[in-house]
């Protein structure tokens, strides 16, 4: 459960808070919109801004609310002290209302947020933003008051003490000015204020102090003044609850000398008064000012009165002094002590009384037996062996012999070396160290042991026998013979034999000669109408494979004298003087392309060919002299080259080049 | 010590040879040499491995079948050492091993008994179906003949020929000279056309 509430975060005020936020969203949200965006783009902008604000509204909201503490879930000490310090009714009600504005807030968020969506321009968007935003402002402009509130409570809890209603606690109470503080100040080291005056201590105070090696704390507490509670303020209802709901042991406060300015009858009647409160504590009356005066110097009457205290059950009495002085100190310790004693008695038995804890422990602890099977008796197993050997006496001459024994006499550790054949058990000792054969002939000896193997060996040995009666291995020195082919005689068996194998060679070498002609191994290969194929390769090939090729030959020598070659040396042959029925009837038989004298056709000999022959010539002329290539030459050259004409620059113009 | 079968392809694994494999389950595998291990490591099956005893059984290759090789097993039965049941059994491995060498040897050959029929069939289907082919074996087979006739005449040849040469290389140097004459007379005749 929570203490201390020294974490919640400072509350702004109203106008602080909406500084914050607005100035916020202005900051993290997009600034620049026009008109020219698309309509999606200008209501998303503004819905932007619209669900931030409401973002940041209720984030800062939720702080508050969620940091403060839930009154009712407080331990009821707490609970009645923050109902006395800050008004229970009025704490809830700020706080409610400060969620109520957070609901609104969002139901503002949601409306425009919609409205939004069917904006239709940007001026309309921005008015639904701005009506947005001021609606908001507006909400949080009215919990002006209640934030105010919060943030004095917040700073007020901040200071509160850490009082752990569940520890080890004394609370040490009385009338204003019995000594209270002054008691707290010599146990503890709380720096307490001490004045002559009543009602110095306004507040709870709590100080800490070890005793057994456990952690006390000691509550001081406002001065109590007697009359009905409906009657008392703030300050004292303090104390009263700290009475009421912590579960302590109360130090009761009283001032025999008076010094305070209440009588010894009025203190007397308080306790009577708060006598109820202390149902179930430990009550240790301390008469506080011994060093003024002790308790027999009093008259009867207030003796009486004080003794009339005691008769509450579990009171008990003691008396002490705050002064400092060496014999006095000591009796503040032992009101301490005692206190702690009777707390710490008191909150034992109050443990042992409920059960629940030892409950809780014997819920956890189970033991298991065994149960019995049956009634056999199993009794250890001692082998006979054992049974009958004899005690082993170190002095009896005829004792065994041990092992240790032995390995002295053959030379001691290190040098002997047990056997561990010795213990074997065979049917011959001889055997004992026998070499075992492991491996024989590729075989494992051990997969052989059997012993009966003699008498299947013999087994085996008479069914070999029988199988060689039976002629089983009889074929060893057969010959073989193609039955069946009877008409076949020898050689031509061994003919078919010798095709056979020529036929698989042939197929053979045929298979991978088709594969070297298909593999390209990054060859070039020719386009296969490109591939000059020559007579001779045909005939040669026709007759390897035994096809009669002197047809064949008489064509083509009559072909070849046809086709005969015309001893010019040229591809084409100029016909001079030959005439065209000459050319043709020789390009038919498909001989050398004939062909007229360009130079001469068309123009008669005589005048018109010298004519043309000088005009030629003028023509060339000019050509020449150009050393143009031919007719189609048409090439410039470059009027001023780059590389000729530029140089480093010198004094002058850039422009130049 | 003890020999064990290679566990991929059956062969033994004398000891200091060969690796183990022991699979996560503790179960071992033994292989006689890198080949097997590698195989094993590629996952192969070793039935489908001709070069596998395992491949060789599956296809009834192996002998498998015989009292004769009933005597080698594992038997989970200890048997206290003695020395004459350890000579007798030395003995009978030998008369054992000989009878089984001996009836895979029959095994074998009845295994193969047909073989040279069944081929022989096959040769002459082979004949009767490829006789274009065998056309061409005939023409090898003249030009072959034709090649030795010559080569016989050429010896009976050179032997007359080592008398006579020194007439014969005089001709020929006048032939020589009278060819190249006319060669270059015709290159002077031709006409060139463009």
């Amino acid at each position: 459960m929570q203490l201390t509430w020294k974490d919640i975060p400072t509350v702004p005020n109203s106008t602080d808070m909406l500084d914050i936020v607005l100035n916020r969203t202005q900051r993290k949200t997009p600034t620049i919109v026009r008109p020219g965006f698309k309509i999606q783009r200008i209501r998303a902008f503004y819905l932007r801004k619209v669900k931030f604000t409401s973002e940041g509204f209720i984030e800062k909201i939720d702080d508050i609310i969620l940091k403060f503490p839930k009154i009712d879930d407080l331990h009821p000490f707490h609970k009645d002290l923050m109902d006395t310090l800050y008004e229970k009714n009025h704490y809830k009600i700020s706080l409610a209302s400060v969620s109520k504005a957070k609901t609104l807030i969002e139901q503002v968020e949601r409306d425009y947020c919609r409205l939004l969506k069917f904006g239709q321009s940007l001026f309309q968007c921005k008015q639904l933003k701005r009506a947005a935003l001021g609606r908001m402002a507006t909400i949080v402009k009215k919990l002006k008051d209640p934030l105010v509130y919060l943030e004095q409570v917040r700073q007020h809890l901040g200071r509160l003490p850490m009082i752990d209603p569940n520890t080890r606690t004394l609370v040490i109470c009385g009338y204003p000015n019995v000594g209270k503080s002054s008691f707290l100040r010599k146990i503890t080291k709380a720096d307490v204020e001490v004045q002559p005056y009543a009602f110095t201590t306004k507040s709870l105070f709590v100080g800490h102090f070890d005793y057994k090696h456990l952690r006390f704390q000691a509550i001081d507490t406002p001065g109590i003044l007697d009359r009905p509670t409906e009657e008392m303020n703030n300050i004292e209802m303090q104390s009263i609850y700290a009475i009421a709901h912590l579960r302590s042991c109360i130090l009761y406060f009283m001032d025999l000398s008076e010094q305070c300015g209440f009588s010894i009858e009025a203190q007397v009647k308080l306790f009577h008064n708060i006598k109820p409160l202390f149902q179930n504590k430990s009550v240790l009356v301390v008469l506080n000012k011994s060093d003024i005066i002790k308790m027999q110097h009093l008259e009867q009457y207030n003796i009486d009165l004080i003794n009339s205290v005691k008769e509450m059950s579990g009171v008990e009495m003691i008396e002490t002094s705050c002064i400092n002085d060496q014999d006095l100190l000591a009796s503040v310790e032992i009101v301490r002590n005692k206190a702690c004693d009777k707390l710490l008695s008191s909150r034992m038995e109050s443990k042992l009384k409920s059960d629940s804890r030892i409950s809780n422990i014997m819920n956890k602890i189970h033991v298991s037996f065994p149960q019995k099977r049956d009634d056999v008796v199993r009794e250890v197993y001692i082998p006979e062996s054992f049974k009958q050997l004899d005690k082993y006496d170190a002095e009896d001459p005829n004792r065994r012999k041990l092992a240790r024994e032995i390995e002295d006499e053959n030379g001691g550790a290190g040098v002997y070396n047990i056997n561990l054949k010795d213990k074997y058990l065979l049917e011959n000792d001889e055997w004992k160290n026998d070499k075992i054969p492991e491996i024989i002939d590729g075989k494992n000896i051990a997969d052989y042991i059997d012993p009966e193997i003699m008498e299947k060996l013999r087994l085996l040995e008479e069914e070999e026998e029988k199988l060689m009666g039976e002629g089983f291995y009889d074929s060893d020195d057969e010959d073989y013979s193609a039955e069946g082919f009877e008409q076949l005689s020898a050689e031509e068996i061994e003919e078919v034999k010798a095709k056979a194998k020529w036929i698989r060679e042939k197929q053979a070498m045929m298979i991978n000669d088709g594969r070297l002609r298909k593999s390209l191994h990054n060859k070039a290969v020719l386009p296969r109408n490109k591939i000059i194929k020559s007579y001779q390769d045909m005939e040669s090939h026709m007759d390897s494979i035994g096809i009669d090729t002197t047809k064949m030959k008489e064509a083509a020598s009559k072909n070849a004298f046809d086709n005969q070659y015309q001893e010019t040396g040229a591809d084409v042959i100029v016909a001079e003087n030959s005439s065209l029925s000459a050319i043709k009837r020789n390009t038919a038989k498909g001989g050398k392309l004939t062909q007229s004298n360009r130079e001469l056709d068309g123009v008669d000999d005589g005048e018109a060919r010298a004519r043309a022959e000088r005009l030629q010539k003028v023509q060339r002329r000019e050509r020449n002299r150009m050393a143009r290539a031919g007719e189609s030459d048409r090439h410039n050259t470059v009027a001023l080259p780059k590389h000729l004409a530029s140089g480093k620059r010198g004094i002058g113009s850039t422009d130049y080049r | 010590m003890r020999i064990y079968p290679c566990h991929f392809c059956s062969s033994p694994c004398y000891p200091g040879h060969g690796v183990m494999f022991v699979r996560n389950d503790a179960k071992e595998f033994r292989f006689c040499r890198s080949k097997c291990h590698k195989n094993f490591k590629m996952k192969r099956n070793p039935r489908k491995l001709k070069w596998t005893k395992a491949f060789r059984k599956a296809r009834g290759k192996e002998l498998i079948v015989d009292s004769s090789l009933t005597f080698a097993k594992r038997r989970n039965v200890p048997v206290r050492y003695n020395r004459e049941l350890i000579q007798d059994t030395l003995k009978a491995m030998s008369k054992i091993e000989e009878i089984r060498a001996r009836r895979e040897r029959q095994f074998y050959k009845l295994r193969m008994k047909d073989n040279e029929e069944t081929d022989f069939k096959r040769d002459l289907l082979l004949v009767k179906k490829n006789e274009h082919l065998l056309r061409v074996r005939e023409v090898e087979q003249r030009k072959q003949q034709e090649k030795e006739e010559r080569k016989q005449l050429q010896q009976d040849e050179d032997e007359e020929m080592d008398i006579e040469s020194e007439e014969e290389e005089e001709e020929k140097e006048k032939i020589v000279i009278t060819l190249q004459n006319k060669s270059t007379q015709r290159k002077k005749n031709k006409k060139i056309a463009f």
